[in-house]
């Protein structure tokens, strides 16, 4: 017995999509499986873990539990949209580059909820980035790295204008962490960072 | 990151530095496939139906309607695979689907394939099934305690034995009796560990292709290609079950394993829905996905098991430990998984970082009627750990010695022995005490905080990988194969299973910093056992250890010939040639230097054809001859410090950590925001196991007994940001002398800790010991409560020496 099919009209990163879906298809049933957009995840079905917030006319909005004709006649924005063809967002740089993303599967969902952050908040301190990512579970960072990430990402935006102040100020490749001498454990001098 | 000393020269380029993940920007950019992103042409989707009983005979199913159904392509049940499989060898005792009893609600009975998932959801609701109710065993002391009278949760493997007993484990070393009795100060405790479960925010998946075989004599049901697509951590394992369970050869199955959005031990066995989506796959003729609902992943679980402990533990006036004596029920759920293992590791994993002359543990798993437990990071010495860091703390008191200063004292040291005989290396822990401890301003801050405010130590240690497989062999654990092509590339083809750890960046940073080129030049080929070596998977903390050996042999190979080759050209000694940054060049006189594309287009004509295996398999001599004195040995041990400060609601039993200090010895940081990442993920994890996470279940008063308590992300808690506290993270460098490059594991260790520390805080700020987890309001508000009624509700005073002796029993 097959669904009703109706048709809803998407714009989807700036595309605007026509679709045949089943009625009771969510947004995020409707991109990842109709679209092909898969950057954004389910983990929960049913609004709990935030892994598939997407940015609806720029409003961190979980696509798991919003029916697709609700995103009709709306601006929707996913991972695969905050990139240019220039290169990544710098908050997807700065989260390569801190480490914010370990499995990842939570990241496409978090990256928008901070996009919106920074949309509306350019100098974010740490208890908004908090407040912010309070509906996006990560699983295995512990969320330290994200904060930095998004500080950083914050920092270049803000820097945009000002090359000299664009660059990240993450640790990558910063100085060599050990002697390399060798040695066991009752030695007494390890290094401690 | 906080840089904490002066920066050091490394004979590295690029190990030890930071470096960006070879993925990462694929997942920060959507661009990276996990197992649910694949769609296959003609893909059908699967359901299971799931057992509502928590104990229960299948009398009769009856599957013809859902057959009927428009839209449905293959139903199968139990009898369509009745060979038993089990990730341990020796106790293979759970089905793909229920073969003739269901053993926890929500065990599989039956799966449907059909066009999309309604379509499916539809033909489950078809399936008719009849059970026969069993009594259901959901308390481990009434399974420890049932006489065969209604049937064990499985039948006796001997007659008059209870068969819910999964596995008795009783060792001795020492004089444990002898030496408590001399002890100057004993303390008694009982804890209790809840059940907590991993949680990954990815749910499990897999999706089945079966590619048969024209036609030809003999018979052509298993004459074909089975690839399964699966978000595991054990692509290996999974080969062989798959090829055993659904009877296909070994040389016909392909595991690809996509990015793995999380896992934790929660996906490091076989599952039912890899074994249904294969055998629908070859009986459909058409591809197959499973996506696990997230109520599906709770089932599944083999998350952390409830352990009930009893310590005994013995020291002299001065906090030196004599004795110590645990006696500890495992509450396994239905099925066996890795229960074995888990029961010796809930022993013998405790044996460092303190020295103790005596030590017996006497731990019994039973089965219960519940989704079955299993490995979760720090598999089976969290729990123990979590009682041994607390009892030291009520020495320490007794003893009237700092508790950090106990835990120096104790200290066990390096390359030395335990006393189960595990071999002992490179051994950091003193320095990260050392570190939290100044870090924290303990020694100004400790009993000093005001009411309600506390800080707590504590201290672990943990495997860098199982000594021995799964299933006995003499081959490498892991491996690697290494190419060199003409455009100056590296390509490395690996087993091993990224689950976010940062595996594949390992293998390309170690390939770059040997071959001279740069990380972008470098190709990591991966998780598909077609074309990779085999590395036995994401667990036991294995994996930089084992794979970063078996990467540097290869690249070593490959590199000795580049420096022959190149030694050769220009008449000088292989020994003085170096590959660095896209160059060879000559140790002596580095201006004489040629690009390294062109030192392997040398190589290449001098050798042939450039491409290397390189392995690692352990040493074999680091254990005691003993039955059980393989498992928890290990080439190298980790070591970690923490310092947790709580704030505990005094009205409210709220216990808000307010930060973590987290040291850890990981021998050497290859890739230090990587190491930080696990650091933090770890003490975030076990902070979620102090003070929220309870994987539990319903009893007949409160619904229906057996039932999950609360299946979804919304009720079963787990932190989000706000709930989680400032970690800082320093890392002590020990430099193991088998590690590659000295490193040791960093993915499970620094959980440990989190939790008694936690415990330990507690009891700093309000004189309240919190032996049960979870730490959570109503808990800890009915301990204030009592000790409020009791008069004891204060902040405990400074260590003193009293003259003590005799037994304690708090």
């Amino acid at each position: 017995m097959p669904s009703a099919t109706d048709i809803v009209e998407l714009r989807v990163n700036g595309d605007l999509h026509r679709v045949g879906v089943p009625g009771h298809f969510t947004l995020l049933e409707t991109l990842r499986y109709v679209l092909g957009l898969t950057g954004s995840k389910q983990g929960c079905d049913k609004g709990d873990c935030g892994a598939c917030t997407v940015l609806m006319d720029g409003a961190p909005t979980l696509s798991c539990i919003t029916p697709v004709h609700e995103a009709q006649g709306r601006d929707v924005v996913t991972v695969e949209g905050l990139a240019t063809p220039e290169g990544p967002h710098p908050l997807q740089d700065e989260f390569d580059l801190h480490g914010a993303a370990q499995c990842g599967f939570c990241t496409p969902g978090i990256l928008c909820s901070a996009a919106a952050l920074l949309d509306r908040t350019p100098e974010p301190t740490r208890e908004e980035v908090r407040d912010a990512l309070a509906g996006n579970l990560c699983r295995c960072t512990g969320y330290t790295k994200i904060y930095d990430a998004v500080e950083a990402a914050a920092a270049r935006l803000r820097n945009a204008g000002d090359p000299s102040k664009a660059q990240s100020d993450h640790g990558l490749r910063e100085a060599p962490v050990s002697d390399g001498n060798g040695g066991g454990g009752a030695r007494g001098d390890h290094e401690v960072r | 990151m906080t840089m904490k000393s002066a920066k050091r020269k490394s004979d590295q380029n690029l190990i030890g530095f930071s470096q960006r993940k070879i993925e990462g920007l694929d997942k920060s950019t959507g661009r990276a496939v996990y197992t649910d992103d694949i769609q296959l042409p003609g893909m059908l989707h699967g359901k299971i139906l799931r057992s509502p009983h928590p104990h229960a005979r299948i009398v009769s199913m009856d599957t013809s309607e859902a057959r009927a159904l428009d839209g449905v392509h293959g139903v199968i049940t139990g009898q369509d695979m009745p060979t038993a499989y089990g990730i341990i060898p020796w106790t293979p005792d759970e089905y793909p689907l229920a073969v003739e009893r269901v053993r926890y609600i929500g065990d599989g009975v039956a799966a449907v394939a059909a066009v999309d998932e309604d379509t499916a959801l539809r033909a489950l609701a078809l399936i008719r099934v009849e059970y026969e109710e069993l009594p259901a065993f959901l308390d481990p002391f009434a399974a420890l305690a049932a006489d065969g009278s209604t049937p064990y949760v499985h039948d006796a493997k001997k007659e008059g034995r209870n068969g819910n007993v999964t596995k008795t484990v009783h060792l001795e070393f020492g004089e444990v009796d002898g030496l408590m009795d001399q002890a100057d100060v004993v303390v008694e405790g009982e804890y209790f560990f809840e059940g907590t479960t991993h949680t990954p925010i990815e749910p499990h998946c897999a999706i089945g292709l079966w590619e048969p075989d024209g036609t030809g004599p003999g018979p052509a049901a298993r004459n074909g290609k089975l690839t399964v697509w699966s978000a595991t951590q054990v692509p290996h394992y999974l080969h062989r079950e798959l090829a055993r369970v659904l009877e296909v050869d070994p040389a016909r199955v392909r595991v690809i394993q996509p990015l793995v959005g999380g896992a934790f031990g929660g996906k490091s066995e076989p599952f039912d829905l890899e074994f249904c989506v294969g055998l629908l796959a070859m009986r459909t003729g058409r591809p197959v996905k499973i996506l696990y609902t997230r109520e599906e992943v709770f089932y599944a679980h083999r998350g952390r098991h409830p352990f009930h402990m009893e310590y005994r533990t013995g020291c002299d006036t001065d906090g030196k430990l004599l004795s110590v004596d645990a006696r500890i029920v495992l509450d396994g759920g239905a099925y066996a998984s890795f229960g074995l293992v888990t029961t010796y590791y809930s022993g013998q994993l405790l044996c460092a970082p303190y020295a103790m002359p005596a030590y017996r543990f006497d731990s019994t798993r039973v089965y219960t009627n519940k989704p079955a437990c299993g490995p979760k990071r720090g598999h089976g010495s969290v729990q123990p750990r979590f009682a041994f860091e607390v009892q030291l703390d009520k020495l320490a008191e007794r003893v009237g010695v700092d508790p950090v200063e106990i835990r120096r004292r104790n200290f066990i040291g390096g390359n030395t022995r335990t006393v189960n005989e595990l071999r002992i290396t490179s051994n950091g822990f003193l320095e990260c005490l050392d570190a939290v401890e100044r870090a924290s301003g303990w020694k100004e801050r400790f009993r000093r905080l005001p009411f309600g405010r506390g800080l707590g130590v504590a201290g672990s240690t943990y495997i860098s990988g199982t000594n021995y497989p799964i299933y006995p062999n003499e081959m490498p654990q892991s491996a690697v194969q290494m190419q060199v092509d003409r455009s100056g590339r590296v390509a490395v083809f690996s087993g091993a299973s990224e689950i976010g750890q940062g595996c594949d960046t390992l293998v390309a940073q170690i390939a770059a910093e040997e071959m001279g080129v740069p990380m972008d030049h470098v190709r990591v080929y991966r998780g598909d056992t077609d074309f990779t070596p085999v590395d036995l998977g994401a667990y036991s903390s294995r994996v930089t250890f084992m794979l970063g050996n078996a990467a540097l042999d290869a690249a070593r190979k490959l590199r000795a010939l580049v420096q022959q080759a190149v030694a050769d050209e220009w008449a000088v000694k292989p020994g003085e040639v170096l590959l660095a940054g896209g160059w060879a060049l000559w140790a002596p006189d580095t201006a004489r230097q040629m690009p390294v594309r062109e030192a392997f287009h040398l190589a290449e004509a001098k050798f042939g054809t450039l491409g290397a295996t390189g392995w690692y398999n352990t040493p074999k001599d680091v254990h005691g001859e003993y039955r059980g004195g393989t498992i928890g040995a290990s080439p190298a041990y980790s070591f970690t410090a923490h310092v947790a400060e709580v704030e505990v609601g005094v009205d409210t039993g709220f216990v808000d950590v307010k930060k973590i200090w987290i040291a850890h010895d990981c021998g050497r940081a290859l890739n230090p925001v990587l190491v930080e990442g696990q650091m933090e993920g770890s003490a975030y994890m076990g902070c979620a196991e102090a003070i929220m996470e309870e994987h539990v279940f319903k009893d007949a008063d409160h619904g229906r007994a057996g039932l999950h308590n609360a299946p979804s992300l919304l009720d079963y808690r787990i932190p989000t940001s706000l709930d989680t506290p400032e970690l800082e993270s320093f890392i002590v460098e020990s430099l193991d002398p088998e590690g590659p490059y000295g490193a040791k594991e960093a993915g499970e260790g620094p959980l440990h800790p989190s939790i008694p520390a936690i415990a330990n805080a507690i009891y700093d700020a309000v004189g309240v010991r919190m032996d049960r987890l979870p730490f959570s309001p109503p808990a800890v508000w009915r301990a204030l409560r009592a000790a409020r009624r009791a008069g004891t509700l204060s902040k405990p005073g400074a260590p003193t020496r009293p003259p003590a002796a005799g037994v304690s029993g708090d």
